[in-house]
């Protein structure tokens, strides 16, 4: 029984790191799938978590701080766009760029404006996404098994912990099932035929990259106001990357995405877990092995040992009119 | 690459749009400073006093170039080839450990002008191993280097933590990190290189890898436009499908190319381990893998360029310091705003002003082409 618990609690904290990667993944997905390489996902998240603790701060609502998140990102977003799509600039420069002036920017105006060293003021009640306590919790707790899962794992879970799984399934309409979806996979694999087709590449990248720049806001607000109680300086802490390394491990699918996101911050929690304890029968395990596992990982699957990733083909290239 | 929108005299191209680039990038640090309340004027006078006011100052200025000097030509050559090494921080962090190991080895037997070789082969060997696995797989199953030599340092920086928390620490020592180097482990400081100017180096760590990083600089430029490998990597760079066509073997080209920019990016590892921490410490490199994009970017992958933007960012980080000193609402990271704008309308934005000048060019000069 006690290690029944010990994996509840391990799953639980799986679902609590799973779902800054999920939605910073997804933002990437529709990004990525319309064929604009974006590894500014780090710093966006970075700028919309610093948007939404210091909003939150301030107002003391936490959809304020949502909201300013969002549009901090979306802004982030279309520099990017406006670098890759209108002036075709490189989009591995621009989002390193994106990157550095988010972890610059919000040091600085964290120190500038607050004078914690580049945190936000603490906050709590309504300037935080509280966990949502679902019914009948306490009625069915005693049930062996049943009783700990919804407890730990479906119930207490914040809004934005819902938001983020229920997007799996919407991205996975959104992409597959919608004419939006259909036209935004074309855009990245042969702009040209689109753009023959008398569809807009440009407006279509630049959707792309508004839907990126919500998610990854959201992924930023989950951060700084309903996993923790303020912004601190870095607090993404290498999470845009590791979602990247999760959508290219998901070969740029909706729904493996979410499972890659679910491994790799399974394998968070466990190296947590694991902090300083012994395992039986193998001793202690560097917790380095288990934050440099998702790279390792990917690594194996770019070099084609676990299936083939095939990016998007009009990827990372900008798409020029016929003249 | 073909041209996207027309062509411009060389003097514009090269000189006229980085600056205007430049003039951007800076613009708009100002108006982040005037944002957070501080003056910008001030605060660009106590930058640049810091940075160039004093002998000490000038001495960090230049140990701060060093690196970006090294971190500039490892994406430069890379991007010869239409590479991009983005995994400069991880291959100079591995470095370090090549050049920590030899000075931990030679120290007290050897000087340091012995030590030194060794320990210049060592950091190259462990950067280009680092940077070979990306380049191998780039090359022969088409997985995208960018993508690769992230995750490389990400795995560079656990592996480093590990070795240093596990295995090179010293026993019973709190820090993460090896043990002081003797004197043959250590390079000297270039304070007489300073005196010819009348100038004194103070607390500066500016030292003999300053000399190695030139050295460098002029490697590559014979490497790249003086010798048959460097056409065909800028041959490669320029169309790979022509260069293959052309006979170049293109999977060797790839990472024997990786190798000299994992390298260069490995001898980075020199400046701050052997020449001013004199041991090796948990992320030493502190971003200058990142920076070199921008020096690259900024000298226009031309070593002259390199060194030249190099020595700006050491102005930027050193007068940052001072600036954060003097002026504490502005920190230090108003240096890495400043960098990531420079990046941003230096690399990426860098066709802006082209339409507009390509139309302002074409209305004084009209119809000279005929």
């Amino acid at each position: 029984m006690e290690a029944f618990d010990t994996l509840v609690l391990i799953l639980a904290s799986t679902m609590r790191l799973t779902v800054p990667l999920l939605l910073a993944a997804l933002a990437g997905l529709y990004s990525e799938r319309a064929g604009v390489f974006d590894i500014g996902l780090e710093g966006k998240m970075l700028a919309g978590a610093f948007a939404a603790g210091a909003t939150a701060a301030v107002t003391g609502s936490a959809w304020a701080g949502l909201g300013m998140a969002v549009v901090v990102a979306v802004a982030l977003s279309l520099v990017h766009g406006f670098a890759s799509i209108t002036h075709r600039g490189n989009q591995i420069v621009s989002g390193v760029a994106i990157n550095f002036v988010a972890a610059g920017l919000t040091a600085l105006l964290g120190q500038a404006w607050f004078q914690q060293g580049g945190r936000t003021p603490q906050v709590s009640g309504d300037a935080r996404f509280s966990p949502i306590v679902l019914p009948f919790t306490e009625e069915i707790a005693a049930v062996p098994i049943l009783g700990p899962v919804y407890r730990s794992l479906l119930s207490g879970q914040n809004l934005l912990t819902w938001i983020a799984f229920l997007a799996v399934p919407l991205s996975f309409y959104v992409l597959y099932r919608t004419r939006f979806g259909l036209r935004l996979r074309a855009v990245g694999e042969n702009p040209a035929a689109v753009d023959t087709a008398g569809i807009s590449v440009t407006w279509l990248r630049y959707r792309a990259v508004i839907i990126c720049g919500v998610l990854t806001g959201l992924a930023g607000t989950y951060l700084a106001i309903a996993q923790s109680a303020n912004f601190v300086k870095d607090m993404s802490a290498g999470k845009g990357y590791i979602a990247l390394a999760a959508l290219i491990f998901a070969k740029w699918k909706p729904v493996p995405v979410m499972f890659a996101c679910l491994l790799f911050g399974f394998l968070d929690a466990v190296a947590i877990r694991l902090q300083g304890t012994p395992v039986p029968f193998i001793g202690t395990v560097p917790v380095q092995i288990f934050q440099a596992l998702p790279y390792v990982l990917t690594v194996i699957l770019l070099a084609g040992f676990i299936g083939t990733a095939v990016p998007p083909k009009a990827g990372g290239v900008p798409y020029t009119k016929e003249r | 690459m073909s041209r996207p929108f027309g062509q411009l005299p060389g003097w514009a191209d090269y000189v006229l749009m980085p600056v205007l680039n430049l003039g951007v990038a800076f613009g708009i640090s100002a108006l982040v400073v005037l944002f957070i309340g501080e003056s910008p004027w001030e605060a660009l006078t106590t930058m640049l006093d810091g940075a160039l006011g004093r002998g000490e100052g000038i001495g960090y200025t230049l140990f701060y170039a060093t690196n970006f000097i090294f971190t500039g030509l490892a994406v430069s050559v890379a991007f010869h080839c239409g590479l991009f090494n983005i995994g400069g921080e991880g291959q100079a962090y591995i470095g370090g450990l090549g050049a920590a190991l030899v000075a931990l080895a030679f120290d007290q037997v050897l000087p340091w002008w012995l030590t030194a070789p060794i320990a210049i082969l060592a950091a190259a060997s462990f950067g280009a191993a680092w940077a070979l696995i990306p380049a191998w797989l780039q090359a022969t199953r088409g997985s995208h280097i960018v993508i690769t030599t992230i995750m490389f340092n990400f795995i560079a920086a656990a592996l480093m933590v590990y070795l240093l928390v596990n295995v090179l620490k010293v026993p019973g020592a709190m820090a993460p990190e090896t043990r002081t180097f003797a004197a043959g482990g250590q390079l000297p400081k270039l304070g007489w290189l300073l005196e010819l100017f009348g100038l004194k180096i103070g607390a500066a760590p500016f030292n003999v890898s300053f000399l190695i990083a030139l050295v460098a600089a002029f490697g590559v430029w014979v490497l790249i436009w003086r010798t048959r490998f460097g056409y065909e990597i800028r041959a490669t760079g320029i169309s790979p499908s022509a260069a293959i066509y052309a006979g170049i073997p293109y999977v060797r080209l790839v990472v024997v190319t990786m190798l000299i920019s994992g390298g260069l990016a490995g001898m980075m590892a020199l400046n701050p381990v052997m020449g001013d921490a004199q041991r090796l410490q948990v992320e030493f490199v502190g971003g200058a893998g990142f920076v070199g994009i921008a020096v690259a970017l900024m000298g226009r992958s031309h070593p002259l360029g390199i060194v030249f933007a190099a020595i700006l960012f050491g102005v930027l980080y050193q007068g940052g310091a001072e600036l954060a000193f003097w002026i504490p609402t502005i920190s230090r990271d108003m240096i890495i705003v400043i960098q990531g704008l420079v990046i941003l309308f230096a690399g990426a934005l860098e066709h802006m002003f082209r339409p507009a000048l390509v139309a302002l060019f074409a209305r004084a000069i009209p119809a000279r082409a005929g």
